[in-house]
């Protein structure tokens, strides 16, 4: 059977060294937790990038579409009145509310898209329940690794790489 | 094993003055004051701005009831105080996103210790600039009317309108600095939350932090959000301000319909903005003792860009008057002449000075490492950019293309009620805002420090 061990660092680097030695002893590193962004550990636990981008630039100019569609309709053709003699359809004027919107649509479309692939907003997690977690959000380091053999020997393995506490992580 | 920062001299890094800033040794300094409490001097410091709230209450009630009329406006001079408010708050809220996306974009690693404040700087005054329009309308409770929203009377906005475009401004940016702020809060709510002794701070921190776990992937997600946020931040931010501009630059007035309008206003934003960041940094380093976080070199780098802006707001005067008289038509020049030697010719001059002349000063390195006179300085340029934007007001509306219809305005007292009462809300805000949330980034912190080689 599987079984998941949480190993416990003092700092990034021992993190980033250990996540080398689980994947050379033929174990997998699963997930690693750090209290601020270390550079390059997603692309070393092989994390591909995310679809946030894109569903920003679709929800901004769908957004900004929708409103210059809303100005151009109701301007053109719900409700023309001659203001100063300007054409009903100002499209140069009606491009500043689109803009607005837009960027506030793609900024609304990128936040929601981040919750949903982080899983957020959740009231609870396997993880929380490890000991000393909380100092992964303050000065620890933590690495989650899958073994498919024995535990003991992914166990070691964490030791040797420098892992000051290793916990075996419940999932229900 | 987690040491107290301690500020040294000279500093032991480029940005962070402690010889050993440590992951728990940040979070410990930017932290636990909060759970500590302020003492003696936060809670004077509250009691002294919450009459300023009780003052603005009274003076929007009176208002409502009353109407605009209490004002010192007049049939020609129909803008004042809210109009010059409005764009004097918003020039602030609008730099410090600016402040917190462009040093993001451009990598410039010592916002870590700024951005936090400023972008809550943003919030509150974002939200004090949208309140102006709203009491200037005469006919508040119709405010909504400027949404569109199907409705019995078949009307719909006037999208060709400034008024309009101000409210989608308004709108758009306000609720974009919130998100902006927030996603960039959740990993330090989330250090709150398994750091705070008490049971409803976990609740209330936990609430917020969503379940934070800081997750290899959570980190990345975040980093790609916030920094297409930033890139489209600094559009958004510049278009706002080009807007305010427009509201002016779009009429039809001498003096106003000026091209040079949007890009002199955004300048201008970013020129008081940063100024009143210089004065909260201040303030913030003294009150929590983060000396060793916020350096000298913080104020100095900040000094500079203050230097560079007022040069280039300089020249868009000049612009001003060179065009005044260079498109030869007779109104124009007369509001140029008008401004150096009319009704209100002190405060232009008082303007120029504060403006132009004094940060002069921060030619001299000396000026620049010094507060005692950096802020001031810092004081006197948004004393200086709000005689800017009250004097675009006065100087036209008092000097137009009829001379049958020349009139000065004179300040009543709700005038300087809505010029004072604003700042005492703004501090009381920003009081309960460093009170409650961490005012400088912890994550960005730790990162800022094992980029130092200080951790």
């Amino acid at each position: 059977m599987t079984a998941k061990l949480v190993a416990e660092f003092l700092d990034g680097e021992a993190l980033k060294a250990a996540l080398e030695r689980v994947r050379t002893a033929g174990h997998a590193a699963l997930e690693a937790f750090a209290p601020y962004p270390i550079a390059g550990l997603a692309e070393q636990l092989g994390q591909g990038r995310s679809a946030i981008r894109g569903v920003m630039l679709a929800g901004g100019l769908g957004a900004a579409a929708f409103a210059f569609a809303l100005q151009w309709y109701s301007a053109v053709i719900d409700y023309p009145i001659n203001s100063g003699g300007r054409p009903l359809n100002s499209w140069q004027v009606f491009l500043l509310v689109p803009f607005e919107v837009g960027v506030l649509a793609a900024a609304l479309a990128g936040a929601i898209t981040f919750f949903w692939s982080c899983r957020l907003p959740r009231l609870h997690d396997a993880m929380f329940e490890i000991p000393s977690f909380e100092r992964a959000t303050q000065d620890r380091y933590f690495l989650l690794a899958a073994s498919d053999g024995d535990p003991n020997e992914l166990r070691t393995v964490l030791r040797d790489a420098g892992a000051v506490a290793v916990t075996e992580l419940r999932t229900p | 094993m987690s040491e107290v920062l301690l500020p040294q001299h000279p500093p032991a890094h480029r940005w962070i003055s402690a010889a050993r800033a440590g992951d728990a040794s940040v979070t410990q300094a930017v932290a636990d004051p909060l759970f500590t409490g302020f003492g003696k001097t936060w809670w004077l410091a509250l009691l002294i701005t919450l009459p300023f709230v009780l003052w603005l209450f009274v003076a929007i009630a009176w208002l409502f009831y009353q109407g605009i009329g209490i004002w010192g406006i007049n049939s020609t001079i129909v803008w004042g105080v809210a109009i010059a408010n409005y764009v004097w708050w918003i020039g602030i809220g609008n730099a410090g996103t600016l402040i917190s996306a462009m040093l993001l974009l451009t990598r410039q690693r010592w916002r870590a210790s700024i951005n936090r404040f400023a972008e809550a700087m943003t919030l509150f005054a974002v939200a004090i600039a949208g309140l102006m329009p709203i009491v200037h309308l005469g006919r508040p409770l119709y405010a909504y009317w400027l949404a569109p929203y199907p409705n019995t009377m078949a009307l719909w906005p006037q999208w060709r309108s400034a008024l309009v475009w101000d409210f989608w401004a308004i709108v758009s940016y306000l609720l974009f600095s919130i998100l902006f702020w927030y996603v960039s809060l959740i990993p330090d709510l989330a250090t709150m939350r398994d750091r705070t002794p008490r049971r409803a701070g976990q609740l209330l921190y936990g609430a917020f932090a969503l379940g934070w776990r800081g997750s290899s992937r959570e980190w990345s997600r975040l980093q790609t959000l916030h920094t297409t946020m930033a890139a489209l931040g600094v559009p958004l931010v510049c278009s706002v301000h080009s807007i305010v501009g427009l509201d002016f630059a779009a009429s039809l007035m001498p003096g106003w319909q000026e091209s040079i309008f949007p890009p002199y206003f955004v300048v201008g934003a970013m020129y008081s903005g940063f100024a009143m960041v210089v004065v909260l940094a201040a303030a913030i380093r003294w009150g929590l003792s983060l000396q060793a976080i916020i350096t000298r070199r913080h104020f100095e780098v900040m000094a500079r860009i203050l230097l560079m802006a007022s040069i280039v707001m300089f020249y868009s005067y000049a612009t001003e008057w060179f065009m005044g008289w260079y498109g030869g038509e007779h109104a124009d020049r007369e509001v140029v002449r008008f401004e150096f030697t009319g009704t209100y010719a002190p405060l232009y001059w008082a303007l120029l000075a504060c403006n132009c002349l004094i940060p002069q000063l921060l030619w001299w390195p000396v000026a620049r490492r010094s507060l005692f006179i950096l802020i001031p300085v810092a004081i006197a340029i948004n004393i200086g950019m709000w005689l800017e934007r009250i004097l675009i007001v006065w100087n036209t509306l008092s000097h137009g293309y009829m001379p049958s219809l020349w009139r000065s305005f004179h300040f009543t007292f709700w005038d300087w009620s809505f010029l004072i009462a604003p700042v005492g809300l703004f501090a009381f805000l920003f009081l309960i805002f460093i009170r409650l949330i961490p005012s400088v980034s912890m994550f960005d912190m730790r990162e800022l420090a094992h980029q130092e080689a200080a951790a």
